[in-house]
């Protein structure tokens, strides 16, 4: 499509702004990358993200949209000729958008609360993380992706999965995913990191976990006091 | 569609009810309405949202459909007529961001006022809700462009999001002593909320603001561990 003007606004290491790549390079959008140093936002953030002042914005023709979820519903709306991220049946479209849901608000959320909590309220936190991963597993269901034969919403909105959850794997010493208990996950995983878009957005592994390492010694620092 | 199965498990109390159901009024669609007994779940409801476990859920040919504005949206998708998400995908991206930022944000301060264990965290919460209402304000103002509705004309996505939760609003209010929706500070809303709660889509679905402070107090007094053990 000519003339049209593309912008991300992002930071390396969110997983959330890494979804918006993986979309619109699935799709084959042109865009530009403009990199926010979070510690001091650019006005144009301020200006095109004034509620919640975050990453990712995309930009399209001047007219910000906000929400990585959002962002990627918009992408398929707007781009609908290539790589449709959810189906067009109606019962479908609404089963994938519950479990993107569910995907964010418990699996995400629980790696959150793995990350920011030791000795016993960890290990808390890893049955919990593992139950939803269980219960996310059921919508796989012997398909390759969640979004069937090519990945859709639902593997995107998950795929912070299989780039960070190794990554938390390692920080808190604790084994979250294997094969015995989760296969249809493990799978999964070693499939979407197979993935041309995937590996050549893959953040860099060592500013990553040290982003994280930093945030798990801040949250547990403030816990003790 | 003539013998359209269509069915919803629901409560006459809970705003994430009213939604699908304003949204099937609006385009005319008959369903049975499941009312479940507060405090018990029943089997169809165990085993149409076994996720969650939670209502409302749309059961439409058998196949049923969870979290209430995914119902909406799914309802929007199904059966033409009445429009409830806008047309143009950048308007349906605002409308979108608007209605998650209600249920992400703003219900939640709502209904940390009952939760708040401190009279700072009371206030903290009613604080949020009047900052939330400003923002809305001036989202009703760009997203209506001087119409009745956030919608436009007629009650939209946001307009339905927003709009479920005035009963609990007011609610909050009279339990509370404080008045969130004035007409100093967003005449707008004010104004939106007499035209959303009249609508003929919306009139009959709406609880009564008395009952639903009946219904609180009834939960708080269940929920409050016995003073003296």
């Amino acid at each position: 499509m000519a003339n049209e003007e593309v912008k991300l606004y992002g930071m390396t290491l969110s997983p959330f702004v890494l979804r918006v790549e993986w979309a619109l390079k699935l799709k084959h959008i042109e865009y530009e990358y403009v990199n926010e140093d979070l510690k001091n936002k650019s006005p144009q953030l301020l200006h095109y993200n004034p509620v919640h002042k975050q990453v990712p914005v995309l930009v399209h023709n001047g007219k910000p949209i906000c929400e990585s979820t959002l962002i990627l519903e918009y992408i398929d709306d707007v781009w609908k000729t290539s790589c449709p991220l959810l189906p067009s049946d109606p019962h479908e479209k609404a089963v994938a958008r519950f479990w993107a849901k569910f995907a964010e608000e418990k699996c995400l959320h629980s790696s959150f609360d793995v990350i920011s909590n030791a000795g016993e309220e960890l290990q808390k936190a890893v049955e919990e993380l593992q139950q939803n991963l269980k219960t996310l597993e059921g919508y796989l269901q012997g398909k390759k992706f969640f979004g069937g034969d090519i990945i859709g919403l639902v593997d995107i909105v998950a795929g912070w999965i299989p780039c960070w959850l190794p990554m938390i794997e390692e920080l808190v010493g604790v084994t979250i995913v294997d094969e015995e208990h989760l296969p249809l996950i493990k799978a999964w995983m070693h499939d979407i990191l197979e993935l041309d878009v995937v590996k050549k957005t893959m953040p860099p592994l060592d500013k990553t976990a040290a982003h994280m390492k930093a945030i798990r010694e801040n949250v547990l620092a403030a816990k003790s006091t | 569609m003539a013998s359209e199965d269509v069915k919803l498990i629901g409560a006459v109390m809970s705003p994430f009810v009213m939604r699908p159901r304003v949204s099937l009024n609006l385009k005319g669609v008959e369903y049975e309405f499941l009312e479940e007994t507060f405090g018990s779940k029943s089997e169809l409801l165990l085993k149409s949202n076994p996720v969650y476990k939670k209502i409302p859920v749309l059961i439409h040919s058998g196949k049923p459909i969870c979290e209430s504005l995914i119902i909406v949206q799914y309802i929007d998708e199904t059966w033409s007529g009445h429009s409830i998400l806008p047309s143009d995908a950048y308007d349906r991206a605002i409308a979108r961001f608007w209605a998650h930022y209600i249920d992400d944000k703003w219900f939640p301060a709502l209904g940390g006022i009952a939760r708040a264990q401190t009279e700072e965290a009371k206030n903290e919460a009613i604080e949020q809700v009047f900052t939330g209402l400003k923002l809305l304000e001036e989202a009703f103002e760009k997203c209506s462009g001087g119409k009745p509705f956030f919608g436009g004309e007629t009650i939209g996505y946001v307009d339905i999001a927003l709009g479920c939760y005035l009963g609990w609003l007011r609610a909050t209010e009279k339990l509370i002593g404080i008045t969130f929706l004035d007409e100093t500070k967003t005449p707008l809303l004010c104004h939106w909320a007499e035209k959303f709660s009249s609508h003929e889509a919306v009139a009959s679905v709406m609880p009564e603001t008395d009952k639903l402070v009946e219904f609180a107090k009834m939960i708080q007094a269940k929920f409050k561990a016995p003073a003296n053990k």
